[in-house]
């Protein structure tokens, strides 16, 4: 699988963005909304991927990029800053998981990494859902719906892993966890997903799915 | 080097990050080419990988940036400057306060209500940070249960709610109509 190759990495981009850093630290404020605005889609995507609420994901992610700001001078720059960003992320919107829903109990299966080895389910040859298709809001939804009943350890994993590109050593130090559970949880996670949206199985493995077998948007 | 179907599912997505030493990733290489099952679970492993990897599945609430935005304006002092820009500012900010309250007291003679089932409310701190969205007729505190159209709400403060012709909300407000 490639690196992580987009436009916000390269060393131009880093060299602009330290300097936004500097600049804003010796008290351009203003500049802080130009610094994040390259993140703030993966900001709430995390915020999301713990929350699974919209309204309560907008709060958070807010919340984290007022942190970032009120902490600025905290950054030392040996990650990137956008890694220090998603960690803050994290934190709040674990924290407001917390508080939220602190009447709730978490099922087992969110809190702890299941045992054993996944068996993939589905077998049949694989039928390619193409990129184009994601054009169309429908097969965003199903695709969202799937990433929504993964257990929250390995969604969050997932998330920002393989759809924000994180590094798997970046993932783990914005979750707090080993690289090898990074791996661990996104294999799991990868493998639920291809289930989820194989095409004989109909989900059926998550009754808060309903794909029903022929009536997938692909 | 052999393995077997478990053994594969079990470094799949090592596999795919290119994770795997040599020897053992020719081991793969032969098994894929035997195992139909493996086949379709590699398939379909890197389809999901590269659907959510695509930019167009990191959706983000309509306003979502505009409403950023302006937190952060709420909450971020602006730059420090010079003396000599302090003064400037500051005679601009005792200009622009003179207009403000000319425009203010000129409109709050005659404010157009938006319902005319309301009542304006009285006491309320023309300071009080208040939101309000463009459908809706009354202005809330941002915590009210019953803001209308969330997609389009803005803060305001008090003030400026009234000038627009807001009405305060019966619920979240109440405290300033019981004295009307």
């Amino acid at each position: 699988m490639p690196e992580e190759v987009t436009s916000l990495n390269s060393a131009a981009d880093r060299f602009n963005e330290e300097r936004l850093i500097q600049r804003i630290r010796e008290g351009e404020h203003e500049l802080f909304y130009e610094l994040i605005r390259p993140y703030e889609r993966r900001v709430y995507s995390a915020a999301l991927a713990i929350l699974r609420n919209e309204a309560d994901a907008e709060d958070a992610a807010q919340e984290a990029v007022l942190k970032a700001f009120k902490n600025i001078r905290q950054f030392r720059g040996e990650a990137r800053f956008s890694t220090w960003l998603i960690q803050i992320t994290v934190n709040e919107a674990r924290m407001w998981r917390r508080k939220e829903r602190a009447h709730l109990v978490e099922p087992i299966v969110d809190r702890e990494d299941a045992e054993g080895d996944y068996i993939p389910r589905d077998f049949a040859d694989w039928r390619e859902i193409p990129s184009e298709t994601l054009e169309r809001k429908e097969v965003r939804e199903k695709l969202a719906e799937a990433l929504e009943a993964l257990g929250h350890i390995y969604r969050e994993v997932f998330v920002l892993r393989d759809m924000q590109h994180l590094s798997i050593e970046e993932t783990a130090k914005a979750l707090g966890i080993s690289s090898a559970s990074v791996k661990t949880r996104l294999l799991r996670a990868r493998l639920m997903l291809r289930d989820l949206l194989a095409p004989g199985l109909g989900g059926t493995w998550n009754t808060r799915l309903h794909f029903a077998k022929g009536t997938k948007p692909w | 080097m052999v393995v077997n179907c478990e053994q594969v599912w079990r470094e799949i997505s090592n596999y795919l990050e290119d994770d795997v030493d040599p020897n053992l990733r020719v081991a793969m290489e032969a098994h894929f080419r035997e195992c139909e099952r493996c086949r379709s679970v590699l398939e379909g492993t890197r389809n999901v990988i590269q659907l959510y990897g695509d930019e167009r599945m990191i959706d983000v609430p309509l306003g979502f940036s505009h409403r950023l935005q302006r937190r952060l304006e709420e909450n971020i002092q602006p730059s420090r400057r010079s003396f000599l820009g302090w003064m400037v500012a500051a005679a601009a900010a005792v200009v622009t306060a003179g207009a403000l309250e000319l425009a203010s007291s000129a409109s709050s003679r005659t404010p157009p209500l938006r319902s005319e089932h309301a009542q304006p409310g009285a006491g309320i701190p023309p300071d009080l940070l208040v939101v309000v969205s463009d459908n809706a007729k009354t202005f809330h505190v941002a915590q009210c249960p019953f803001i209308h159209d969330r997609k389009t709400v803005r803060t305001v403060t008090a003030r400026e709610a009234q000038q627009q012709g807001y009405v305060p909300c019966v619920r979240c407000m109440k405290q300033y109509l019981k004295q009307t």
